[in-house]
């Protein structure tokens, strides 16, 4: 008897923790999350490989055979249209980036020192700098086409009453990417700006005080601790503006439609092209693998050169 | 990455600004930088309350003020920019309330809970933040289109939920959160589900503001996605993707394609304002790229 009842309680018991050890609870609350998760970005990673080996016509569902890795050859191959195509939008981008990242890192990191410290006014301009970033890129393109319309664009009125020549912006090169340029520092720079000004603010002030007592003059202060206690920041920086320049989209989309004739049709406005217009999406899917591949690469070397990366 | 509810203003900055000549150059230069950020858009604001023979003058005042522009890009039969708002305001209500519902609590499991495969899965959720996003334009536009959701709300929306931007923010936010509060809930004989809801969801307030403000911003905003899914269906169509529409059709009805985007503009700038206090400081403290 008495054994018995010890069995049955070791099993009760066991059974106990078993039920407390699987815990459906937890599962539960990650659920709707890990669906969506798996559909749209777990999947889609594989899916995306997957099609890229197909000659994936959208409109032809009867007909996708496989080919194998005949969509990245193409690119390679110097004879086909898809090579042309893609290697002049990757060299566009290549052109936008050498444009935008050097005045969105520089321009952010002068704008942050200015907006640093206190003095009346402060929030104003931070919050006046920021405004543009949380508008649509739509909505700063078309404003931005307005401003450098020909006849009657805001720019063109400026240098008329300065008693210059009038710029044909929008459609001659290399004025587009400078418009473009344009477009994207008013738009996205109080982003990069509020980011170096937050860190900038963790600058312990000892630092300055210790090398006012040196004597060290202001320029030597932002050269010796300013710009070395900024460095990781500015390494993320760099990084986000990279990539957020490669995957540029809406500004020429709107403002030259890729021209003049497509040079500045960027990657991704090419892979718009390739897959959506033309419902090619297996070369698309290809051009998508490769571009990941190399802003991948191309985030590595940035953090590996440039300082060491900071886990955000 | 610094803990959520850091104040950018409250900190000690470094001692500029200390000789009189520094003040007036870093004002003059502020004040020439706001300049940039502004004169655009009143120039907007202008364009769009110019009649049709002023579009192309310099004047910075209408000579005859109007309305015009807006009636009629409200009017057009052909524009349906009302529609085109509602279409807007509901993707980008929708879809906040949703990622605010799905990511909190996928974010207090990660949080809080032990279960199998927490740690792979918070692994692959950390992963997909370096996986840059072209790669999944093709795939999830042709997952979209096998589930017949082109030219929809949802295939619009539910890819974004997929996103981790919330779920980790959110998460760092319940590990500050003292654990004392909710062991004493657990003590009380509370579930878990009651101490989410009733404990830790109303201390979360600030967090599920700033998350939600900042949601709302960018899927008000986004061009790309919706341009695939809804582009070719102009009743469908959200109001950056109706705008390009628009500007592709007048091209030089400078006057309406100013006042449809002061339409787009205005709402997020006066969400801006009231909320800016939030979405400075997540911009601060996170990093986040829209």
């Amino acid at each position: 008897m008495d054994s018995q009842v010890s069995v049955g309680q070791a099993a009760v018991a066991r059974a106990e923790v078993r039920r407390r050890r699987f815990n459906l609870t937890p599962y539960l609350f990650i659920l709707p999350h890990l669906i969506f998760f798996t559909l749209f970005l777990a999947w889609p990673f594989f899916f995306g490989i997957y099609t890229s080996l197909f000659d994936f016509d959208f409109l032809r569902p009867e007909r996708r055979p496989f080919v194998g890795l005949a969509n990245y050859t193409k690119l390679f191959d110097p004879a086909s249209t898809e090579f042309r195509d893609f290697w002049r939008a990757m060299r566009n981008t290549g052109e936008f980036l050498l444009w935008s990242v050097p005045p969105l890192v520089i321009l952010a990191i002068f704008l942050a020192v200015l907006l640093n410290g206190r003095f009346r006014g402060r929030n104003f301009f931070r919050m006046i700098f920021f405004a543009p970033y949380t508008l649509s890129v739509t909505a700063a393109a078309v404003l931005w086409w307005w401003m450098f319309q020909f006849d009657g664009g805001l720019i063109n009125h400026l240098l008329a009453s300065i008693g210059l020549e009038r710029v044909n912006w929008l459609s001659s090169m290399p004025e587009a990417w400078l418009a473009i340029t344009m477009a994207t520092v008013w738009w996205t720079i109080g982003f990069n700006t509020i980011i170096i000004l937050a860190a900038l603010q963790d600058i312990p002030p000892v630092l300055y005080e210790a090398a006012a007592i040196d004597g060290a003059s202001t320029p030597r202060r932002f050269w010796h601790i300013t710009l070395p206690m900024l460095r990781p920041v500015i390494v993320l920086v760099i990084t986000i503006t990279l990539i957020a320049s490669a995957n540029l989209f809406g500004q020429p989309y709107i403002m030259t439609q890729g021209g003049p004739v497509q040079r500045t049709e960027p990657i991704v406005f090419r892979i718009y092209i390739e897959g959506i217009r033309n419902a090619q999406m297996g070369s698309a899917a290809a051009m998508s693998v490769l571009v990941a591949g190399l802003l991948l690469v191309l985030t590595a070397l940035n953090f590996r050169f440039f300082g060491k990366s900071e886990t955000e | 990455m610094t803990a959520p509810g850091r104040r950018v203003d409250d900190t000690e900055g470094m001692p500029v600004g200390s000789s009189r000549t520094y003040t007036v150059i870093q004002y003059g230069l502020l004040i020439l930088f706001a300049l940039f950020f502004v004169v655009p858009l009143i120039w907007m604001a202008v364009t769009a309350f110019k009649p049709i023979n002023e579009w192309l003058s310099p004047n910075w005042i209408p000579n005859q003020p109007t309305l015009g522009n807006f009636t009629s890009v409200f009017e057009d039969p052909t524009l349906p920019v009302a529609r085109w708002f509602i279409n807007s305001l509901f993707i980008a209500a929708a879809f906040t309330i949703l990622i605010l519902v799905v990511d909190s609590l996928a974010a207090y499991a990660y949080a809080r809970m032990e279960f199998r495969g927490r740690k792979l899965l918070f692994g692959l959720l950390l992963a997909t933040l370096v996986m840059p996003g072209i790669m999944f334009l093709i795939p999830n536009f042709i997952t979209i289109a096998m589930f017949d959701w082109l030219g929809t709300y949802q295939g619009v929306i539910a890819p974004g939920l997929a996103g981790v931007f919330g779920v980790f923010f959110l998460r760092q936010f319940f590990l500050s959160i003292p654990r004392e509060l909710e062991e004493a809930a657990y003590v009380d004989g509370a579930s878990v589900w009651q101490t989410f809801f009733r404990i830790v969801l109303p201390l979360s307030g600030g967090a599920l503001a700033t998350l939600g403000v900042i949601t709302f911003l960018v899927s008000w905003n986004d061009f790309l996605w919706p341009l695939l899914i809804v582009g070719s269906d102009r009743q469908m169509q959200t109001l950056p993707v109706g705008l390009a529409t628009l500007q592709g059709q007048y091209t030089f009805d400078y006057g309406k394609l100013m006042a449809g985007a002061m339409v787009l503009s205005v709402p997020v700038l006066l969400l801006y304002v009231l909320g800016q206090r939030y979405i400075i400081r997540s911009v601060a403290t996170t990093g986040l790229k829209g």
